[in-house]
């Protein structure tokens, strides 16, 4: 008997994928293969043939790597290619990753090189600046992994966001205490969380409908109360302190890596902990474990005696502390006042980070300072006058998510009960 | 009411088979003593003691365990991820960190004690259904039940894989576990229960003077010793013929012809692997084989559900590759699809309308602009006559009926066309056994008439009653043709892959 059993356990190693000519890796390369040539040829030709120079700091002198621009674009560019090329031929599967991410920053730097030739590009303002940029993505990413993580689509993370900046600035000017604000921003995702989940998991509607119900809700109450009550009088409604910066002394001190992470805010800090925090959780924990159990077959969580609606509840409402303390990000460190519709689509920048990121918070990270760093060169395009219009790459996320999706860049899969509401039978 | 006043008593160390039809409420029943539905009226017991299951978790904790007959595994997770699920070995207090070594541990001791070998890092998503089924067992007895509940658990099993489930059964009754065996298949009831509780229509049955009446031990169990016929009997209400009625095949030209085909599934996996095969006028050929070898991909290729990879299908050596359905349909192919919910009726419409899905827009029933409701519903009347359709009218909605009269609303719409072939899919899954019958014969009649009939079922007895010729599938080919007469282990060998000198012989 144990036998013919072993028999079954070992065919199934067998079972093997397809032997398609075409399969991800050539695709890949093939891609990778284009866009190096796009690099080479066209950022190569525009390119002026002077020197782009990288300098560590604000001022023009003292730079990490000068090149000249026409050079590095079609350098870069080859680099690419070559990335692609070897893709193509077949390398080992370990390579792949790696081979990917060189040739997408080779065809970044050749674009670099392009902007850059003739000026130059400070690096700890850049990263810095990305950093600030993807600072509500990450929390509006892990507010969705939270979420999605446990079968409940968040498409709230605006509204959540628009609560979290305008509670922030309300009771921070109030109580003219940062802390208060930071709280009141966590209340106001709170509030947005609890709605989304009672009609989400109590009353089984449709999650993404109920999403966009109460990212308008979020914009109206808070448009509403902001022209009746902030703008006429800012000073006593919408002025809150701002998030203090703090230096660690020592560790500031290192290079590049120093001023990035260590003279920065306590938002910050608490983003980066939070992936850690949440990965681990996810991955390690006994709430993780049943957190995506619920997420991806409801039915057998209930069977071993997982109260699904209750984990439900609690993960969508943890997502919502995240998301609303993502959104004091808005009001308490960016610009220091409420405004109608500040986060402009943020959030829903944030979910693309969050399916970017495959449902991971490692991923959501990644995705949301790729996204903070286009916005930051968009910045800085726009601010050295750069023909490209910097509307290109504030489409940059989109076009990711759609690639994404489509599954061009490896296979992206939802937790197979996300957005499925849970009804016993 | 699916359960109206069932009496049941399972005694320790004993397997009790509960036999009864699809919706008899056997799976409510059990889903009550699970915690998963609440009665509305009665009591449970366990050890002298009376309990309340209000969720699962009250009667895991009364040391009852459960396998469903939808696998209740988790995909994406390991096996010992989903054995853990809700029973986790943790440490580190409230931050319950997972201690996968003792997971895992526990896992293998499990498996151990009882002989069901099971890998723990094993994707459950990469395993075959037998040995999910395994880890249903190990994961149910690592929360020490003393009872255990098997919903329907050979349903998906081959022949040799149902006979290993069984020694599992009965060696872990000899343990002193409790078993309550729920399955409709009375070789399988015969061959382990001690004792056997029929229900049928939400009760219990055994006539209070028949001879199968257990002695004494609880009212409603009837003896193993019971011969099948009578338990069939007691299961329908009814005396009921399992085997099919029918007069030898006259096979004539050569309707359906099948050459290399070979198609892909949704994850583009090969699920038809170079099949050739022939289906004659007047002939049934059935295609046995366990779910999931190829025979849904086989059958939608030859509709033009699905694109075939390569090879070619003819209809009397006019070719249907590259054919759109209705195409299909127009050639003279009646098609009775395995998911009757999914593709084979549209719930919301009326009988009358699911009646002529397929001939909406043609003569008597409508043109290209227009539908003719007095000629569809003068013709459904007729069908529902005809086919023995149990519905309140021919305007009532198709998913008021039961499974077996939508299935019959399913086989009249496709009968009531000339074909020149038919093609039955899993053509009584979910039908009671009156219906069943009703099916068989009327697939039977249409043989009869000269028309070339493919069928496919995962039930072996099914394909054995109905076909001339069977096919077995295994993995996406054709193993063997091989006559119906043949022994049935011999067929199941061939369908678990094993080919024996005998089968090569035949072909």
């Amino acid at each position: 008997m144990s036998r013919v059993s072993t028999a079954t356990v070992e065919d199934l190693t067998e079972a093997t994928a397809p032997d398609r000519f075409w399969n991800r890796q050539r695709r890949l390369g093939v891609a990778l293969v284009l866009i190096g040539l796009i690099a080479a040829v066209i950022f190569g030709s525009l390119a002026e043939s002077a020197t782009a120079r990288f300098t560590i700091s604000e001022d023009a002198e003292g730079a990490a790597l000068s090149i000249n621009g026409q050079f590095g674009a079609i350098l870069f560019g080859i680099v690419a290619v070559a990335a692609g090329g070897a893709l193509l031929a077949g390398v080992a599967k370990r390579w792949q990753t790696l081979l990917l991410c060189l040739g997408i920053v080779a065809f970044v730097l050749s674009f670099l090189c392009w902007q850059v030739a003739g000026k130059f590009l400070p690096l700890v303002d850049t990263i810095s600046g990305s950093l600030e940029l993807a600072l509500p993505l990450i929390l509006g990413a892990l507010a969705g992994v939270l979420c999605e993580r446990s079968g409940v689509v968040n498409v709230a993370i605006e509204g959540q966001f628009l609560m979290g900046a305008f509670g922030a600035a309300l009771v921070g000017t109030l109580a003219t205490s940062v802390w208060a604000g930071l709280i009141s921003a966590v209340v106001g995702g709170v509030i947005i969380a609890s709605l989304l989940a009672v009609l989400a998991i109590r009353f089984l509607v449709d999650q993404v409908v109920v999403g966009i119900v109460l990212n308008l809700l979020a914009l109206g109450v808070t448009g509403f109360l902001y022209e009746r009550l902030m703008q006429p009088d800012a000073l006593k409604y919408n002025s809150p302190p701002r998030l203090p910066e703090w230096r660690i002394p020592g560790l500031a001190d290192i290079p590049v890596i120093g001023p990035v992470l260590f003279e920065s805010n306590l938002l910050v800090w608490l983003a980066l902990a939070l992936v850690v925090v949440i990965h681990l959780g996810l991955t390690r924990t006994r709430w993780g474990l049943r957190t995506r159990a619920v997420g991806e077959h409801p039915t057998a969580a209930d069977t071993v005696g997982i109260r699904v609606r209750g984990l439900r509840y609690m993960n969508v409402l943890l997502g919502g502390v995240v998301a609303g303390a993502g959104g004091a990000y808005f009001t308490l460190v960016s610009t220091g006042a409420f405004n109608k519709n500040m986060t402009a689509g943020a959030g829903f920048i944030a979910l693309a980070a969050l399916i970017f990121g495959r449902w991971t918070p490692y991923g959501a990270l990644g995705a949301a300072l790729f996204f903070g760093f286009a916005q930051k060169l968009a910045n800085y395009l726009s601010a050295v006058g750069s023909p490209v219009p910097n509307q290109f790459l504030n489409m940059l996320p989109y076009i990711a998510t759609i690639i994404a999706v489509a599954g061009l860049v490896g296979r992206v899969r939802a937790p197979a009960a996300d957005g499925v509401p849970y009804v016993k039978s | 009411m699916a359960n109206d006043h069932i009496d049941i008593t399972v005694e320790p160390g004993e397997v009790h088979a509960l036999l009864g039809e699809n919706g008899a409420g056997k799976s409510t029943l059990m889903n009550q003593l699970y915690g998963l539905l609440q009665p509305d009226e009665g009591e449970i017991l366990v050890d002298g003691e009376p309990k309340v299951f209000r969720s699962p978790r009250d009667a895991i904790a009364a040391g009852i365990g459960m396998v469903h007959q939808h696998f209740m595994l988790v995909p994406v997770f390991t096996v010992a991820e989903n054995i853990a699920l809700g029973a986790e070995e943790v440490r580190g207090g409230p931050l319950g960190w997972l201690d996968r070594r003792r997971n895992k541990r526990d896992v293998l001791e499990t498996s151990q004690r009882y002989g069901l070998p099971v890998d723990p890092d094993a994707l459950v998503e990469n395993l075959p259904v037998g040995a999910q089924q395994r880890v249903e067992i190990v994961k149910a007895l690592t929360r020490d039940v003393d009872l255990l509940i098997l919903d329907e658990p050979t349903a998906v099993l081959t022949p040799q894989e149902t006979d290993e489930l069984l020694a599992v059964m009965r060696s872990l009754a000899d343990t002193g576990k409790s078993i309550v065996f729920i399955t409709h298949k009375l070789r399988e009831v015969k061959a382990i229960a001690d004792r056997i509780t029929v229900i049928r229509r939400g009760r219990t049955v055994v006539p209070s003077n028949h001879p199968a009446a257990a002695p004494n031990r609880t009212k409603g169990s009837v003896s193993p010793d019971t011969p099948t016929d009578e338990l069939a009997a007691l299961m329908v209400g009814r005396d009921v013929s399992l085997e099919v009625e029918k007069t030898p095949a006259e096979p004539g030209r050569e309707v359906l012809k099948v050459s290399g085909l070979i198609v892909d599934d949704d994850r583009g996996v090969r699920a038809v692997d170079h099949v050739d095969l022939v289906v004659r006028s007047g002939e049934v050929l059935g295609i046995a084989g366990v779910q999931g070898n190829g025979q849904t991909e086989l059958v939608e290729a030859i509709m033009g559900l699905r694109e075939a990879r390569a090879g070619a299908i003819e209809l009397e050596e006019k070719s249907l590759t590259g054919r759109t359905t209705k195409q299909v349909l127009r050639a003279g192919v009646g098609y009775v699809p395995e998911d009757r919910s999914l593709d084979g009726v549209v719930k919301d419409f009326t009988v009358a309308e699911n009646l002529v899905l397929d001939l909406y827009d043609r003569a008597p029933f409508g043109n290209s602009f227009a539908l003719n409701p007095k000629a569809i519903a003068e013709s459904a009347r007729e069908r529902v006559s005809q086919f023995d359709i149990r519905t309140p009218s021919s305007q009532s909605t198709v998913g008021t009926l039961s499974g077996g009269n939508q299935q019959k609303v399913v086989v009249a719409r496709e009968m009531s066309r000339p074909l020149k072939l038919l093609i039955a899919a899993q053509p009584t899954r979910g039908v009671d056994v009156g219906s069943i019958e009703f099916i068989h014969n009327q697939i039977i009649h249409e043989r009869d008439v000269g028309t070339a009939v493919l069928v496919v079922s995962s039930e072996l007895d099914e394909v054995v009653g109905l076909a001339d010729r069977i096919a077995v599938m295994y993995r996406g080919r054709i193993l063997a043709i091989v006559s119906p007469d043949m022994p049935r282990e011999e067929i199941g060998l061939l369908m678990a892959g094993v080919v024996t000198q005998e089968a090569e012989d035949t072909e």
